[in-house]
């Protein structure tokens, strides 16, 4: 059986809405109009391929691809998952991209006023490939909660954002990680714009001490899952799937 | 209680934020060194087929405001009408076209430009051709799932008339939020197509 008609139809009640006015800046940047609803073509079931020649061998190592003068501060740690469709299978070659704050909870970008301290060895960027099973791995430090102006004093939990291109232009998935037993997860306004509790928990890596490298850096567990495709068995061939 | 069902959910989506250029376009926020180039600043090189054509315009909230913060991704197929992706099965589509770019909204103007070719007509699921269009990804600050558009081309007329995703648009005049219109700059065929989040020239919106 191959799955190679259109995707699923997403799932918004599992998505957060566009309007969420917990997160004020959603208030002016949400559509109105009920999106229109649009079974695949293949402008939506096609989409890039990256190759693995693309990748640096210190893309997937922020803990080194930006240092200049020995190693960032902060808590070593190791990331690793795999990236999945909503059949369960894995999604090979699929490009995996992640940008973090540092140890502090301060960004490198130049429109950031935090007033924790830029790590000079920590740019905060990193980006790997998926192997025939879907795994990626990188390493890095562990990020900082920060404050954000959205109430007077509202913080976000360490978290890593993502970037996924499963194989379609449909599957494109932007989303962010957080970490096992954080207790600034339930205070977020971004966090809380995930309708269903289990939609939140999806999102939170799990610390893997069977992962973890001893006396060198702990392990958090995450896994990914894009959109997943119809079979096309009950749509042309009976037989021979 | 039934069975369980074996499918998984697909991973919530949460905002891209305000730096998301440290993930996507690094070199453009001055995080240098990591690697040269930012992924989909060019599409079109001098072997690539098809009429050269620039895309441009800003991403506008719902008081009118430019996004400065966005990014913006595009995804077409070559001057043929192949889409060059493995999913791609109707024949090999230009090998020096990859149809994918990925451009920021300037910090200070929220200007975005992309320097691509012409797309050819790809037919819809029933066979009819649709008008060449361009499909948009816009994640940014404040927008919680990544909003997908098209955009097609104000010299296709005709083509645009018959266009069965264009049709299924319930209000006509909302088409022409999707419509860029076109000029011509420095002896090039020129196209702004501005992109309204909400308010009376809120662009469509697809759900995929």
């Amino acid at each position: 059986m191959s799955d190679q008609g259109p995707f699923y139809q997403r799932d918004r009640s599992w998505h957060p809405a566009a309007f969420t006015p917990q997160y004020k800046t959603s208030v002016l940047r949400s559509p109105q109009y009920p999106l229109l609803s649009l079974d695949n073509t293949i402008s939506e079931m096609t989409g890039p391929r990256f190759g693995h020649n693309k990748i640096g061998p210190l893309d997937n190592d922020l803990i080194r691809n930006f240092a200049k003068a020995g190693d960032p501060i902060g808590q070593r740690i190791i990331v690793y998952g795999r990236v999945l469709d909503e059949n369960a299978r894995p999604v090979p070659g699929a490009l995996v991209e992640f940008w973090q704050a540092n140890a502090g909870g301060r960004y490198r970008h130049k429109k950031e006023t935090y007033l924790a301290a830029i790590d000079p060895n920590f740019g905060g960027c990193g980006r790997t490939i998926t192997d025939e099973e879907g795994r990626y791995w990188f390493r890095t430090i562990k990020p900082g909660a920060y404050p954000w102006p959205n109430g007077v004093n509202d913080w976000r939990p360490a978290h890593i954002h993502f970037s996924i291109f499963g194989h379609a232009f449909a599957q494109r998935l932007i989303t962010q990680m957080y970490f096992e037993g954080d207790p600034m997860i339930w205070q977020c306004p971004i966090v809380s714009t995930i309708p269903d509790k289990a939609g939140i928990e999806q999102l939170v890596a799990a610390l893997d001490r069977n992962a973890t490298l001893p006396m060198d850096a702990m392990a958090y567990k995450f896994d990914i899952v894009l959109r997943g495709r119809r079979s096309t068995m009950f749509e042309n061939r009976m037989e021979g799937n | 209680m039934v069975q369980k069902l074996t499918t998984l959910k697909e991973s919530p989506s949460q905002t891209a934020g305000p730096y998301i250029h440290i993930g996507a376009t690094p070199n453009w926020v001055e995080i240098t060194g990591v690697w040269e180039e930012d992924l989909g600043l060019v599409l079109v090189g001098s072997e690539t087929k098809g009429e050269r054509i620039i895309i441009k315009g800003r991403v506008f909230d719902g008081s009118r405001t430019p996004l400065k913060d966005a990014l913006i991704e595009i995804w077409q197929a070559d001057a043929d009408g192949l889409y060059n992706s493995p999913e791609e099965k109707r024949g090999k589509a230009d090998p020096n076209f990859v149809g994918w770019g990925r451009q920021p909204t300037d910090g200070v103007t929220g200007d975005y430009k992309f320097e691509t070719i012409k797309p050819g007509r790809v037919p819809y699921k029933d066979g009819r051709l649709m008008a060449p269009h361009i499909t948009f990804w816009i994640v940014a600050r404040g927008i919680n799932i990544g909003l997908h558009t098209r955009m097609y081309f104000s010299d296709e007329e005709a083509a645009n008339g018959q266009c069965p995703v264009l049709g299924r648009i319930e209000h006509k005049h909302r088409v022409q939020t999707l419509i860029a219109a076109r000029g011509e700059e420095n002896g090039l065929a020129t196209y702004t197509f501005d992109i309204h989040l909400q308010g009376e020239k809120e662009t469509v919106f697809f759900d995929i």
